[in-house]
């Protein structure tokens, strides 16, 4: 089996061109990799020899229209697609440069270093303190004081300590749908992943709450690689590094998401942005 | 697929083109007003001002709205930013044609020092590189644009000519002619601005169009 927690990525902080050819300040190796991806549902071919990097403690957001196999292909980051029968990948996802299909790469030990949140918030019919420890729990964590720190510093990064701090006991189904969210998101931190995937976060959130999960989003880029499917183009401007435009099933552009939203360089990109199609 | 937002852009695109005319008209009826030394020209030249400075907080307007409620992106954002800038740019050379203007009232009640040439030839210059600037914002034309950025270094060298002839020639040999002379300098100087103002807007219609900054990156016209 890989060593799934190896030490944190060499190297200094500095400039330098990532594989979209523009500069970024981040170290130089991708913290994900895809090489030559290709996915099916059954015979239906669902992405096309996608091939891009993920800078690590940036925010890449993946856009495109519905169908375009956004979702698809963030799923794929830590082995999601597997729960789906009769499906097929091809290609290579590399985390910090070793083969996550490889078979002596375990599913559940992949999805501690890669958490993902959904769409819908889906907290547990459980506590508050129960939907965060759970992670823990079922990972052999026995140390009720460790387990304890580690819920209220998961709480505090996701911006829900000082909301629900004396509602611990409560059952998490009645907190707000934000709540909720930045609960699922604490779940996630609990078990101290490297990336994080967002499936349309915000989908399901008014404003407010939409902005609170913005807000932690950048925030926790300092310490963890994040990738999100947003159909927000505002969301993936305001909140992301670096930007992927996905549409039937073909990576068409990445980015810098400054450079994507002022000046895409792909017509199809333009297209989509500016709302052209149809 | 036809959006709504098309519509309300062409509109915007009609309005700089409207502005692009006062602003055309202004300098021409400003330079006539001061080759005529004609009082009413130039008093029209400046009354008409209050309808570009109207129209300009019209455009700004209709700008923020489009941005507030459209949240354009790539080319749309940048044909609204240039349109704003376009706005500023337009207005001010209506301001300096309202200088010429009173630069002609300077001068209204004297002889004319001597018959003006290179003056009206610099209006032409300044008038023809507005409305290039205009052309190829309508029709989003890199090259007209270019030729406008690069024909600045003409009205330089015509300004140069006409500072170097109305001080060695006048007020160097008889400092009676400065109330003359200098009203004439003035002209020159705001023609020549308006010159500056077109090559404002024509680097700012590369970027609009080519995502290419050439404004203090001359390197990047070749």
């Amino acid at each position: 089996m890989h060593n799934l927690h190896p030490s944190p990525a060499q190297g200094q902080i500095g400039l330098n061109i990532n594989p979209m050819g523009e500069a970024d300040s981040s170290d130089g190796k991708p913290k994900i990799s895809a090489r030559g991806v290709n996915f099916y549902y059954g015979s239906k071919r669902a992405l096309n020899n996608i091939n891009i990097d993920f800078t690590p403690r940036r925010v890449t957001a993946i856009i495109g229209p519905s169908g375009c196999g956004k979702s698809t292909f963030i799923r794929l980051l830590n082995r999601m697609h597997e729960l789906v029968p009769g499906s097929r990948l091809e290609g290579e996802i590399l985390l910090d440069g070793l083969d996550i299909l490889a078979q002596a790469c375990d599913a559940a030990e992949l999805r501690k270093r890669v958490g993902m949140v959904f769409q819908k918030p889906n907290p547990f019919p459980k506590s508050v303190f129960e939907n965060v420890a759970y992670g823990l729990e079922v990972n052999g964590v026995t140390d009720r004081n460790l387990i304890e720190e580690k819920v209220v510093d998961s709480l505090k990064k996701a911006a829900l300590w000082e909301e629900i701090k004396d509602r611990l006991k409560d059952s998490a189904l009645g907190l707000s749908g934000g709540q909720q969210q930045r609960l699922c998101i604490a779940r996630c931190l609990a078990v101290s992943p490297e990336v994080i995937l967002f499936d349309e976060p915000c989908a399901s959130l008014d404003p407010i709450s939409t902005a609170k999960i913005e807000e932690l989003i950048l925030a926790l880029k300092k310490e963890y690689t994040i990738v999100i499917v947003t159909h927000n183009m505002q969301q993936a401007a305001r909140v992301s590094d670096q930007t992927a435009f996905f549409l039937m099933g073909d990576l068409i552009e990445t980015g810098r998401t400054d450079r994507i939203f002022k000046a895409p360089r792909d017509k199809r990109t333009e297209d989509y942005i500016t709302g052209r199609f149809g | 697929m036809q959006r709504h937002f098309d519509e309300e852009l062409r509109q915007l695109k009609d309005d700089i083109l409207r502005m692009g005319a006062l602003a055309q008209e202004s300098i021409v009826n400003s330079v006539d007003a001061l080759k005529n030394r004609d009082k009413a020209a130039a008093r029209k030249v400046i009354d008409s001002d209050v309808e570009m400075d109207r129209l300009e907080l019209v455009i700004d307007d209709k700008c923020l709205e489009l941005i507030a409620l459209h949240q354009p992106m790539a080319r749309d954002l940048r044909f609204i930013t240039t349109a704003i800038k376009l706005n500023a740019e337009l207005e001010r050379i209506g301001d300096l044609a309202v200088d010429v203007a009173q630069r002609a009232l300077d001068i209204s009640d004297k002889p004319l020092l001597k018959p003006l040439v290179d003056i009206p030839r610099l209006a032409e210059i300044a008038k023809r590189m507005t409305a290039d600037a205009i052309e190829s914002f309508i029709k989003s034309d890199t090259e007209l644009a270019k030729k406008v950025v690069l024909s600045d270094s003409e009205a330089d060298t015509l300004k140069r000519g006409v500072e170097k002839e109305l001080i060695h020639d006048y007020m160097m040999k008889d400092g009676s002619t400065s109330d003359r002379a200098v009203p004439l300098l003035l002209a020159a100087r705001h023609l020549e601005r308006v010159c500056d103002h077109a090559v404002s807007m024509a680097e700012d219609i590369i970027y609009m169009v080519s995502a290419v900054v050439v404004r203090h990156h001359p390197e990047e016209l070749k």
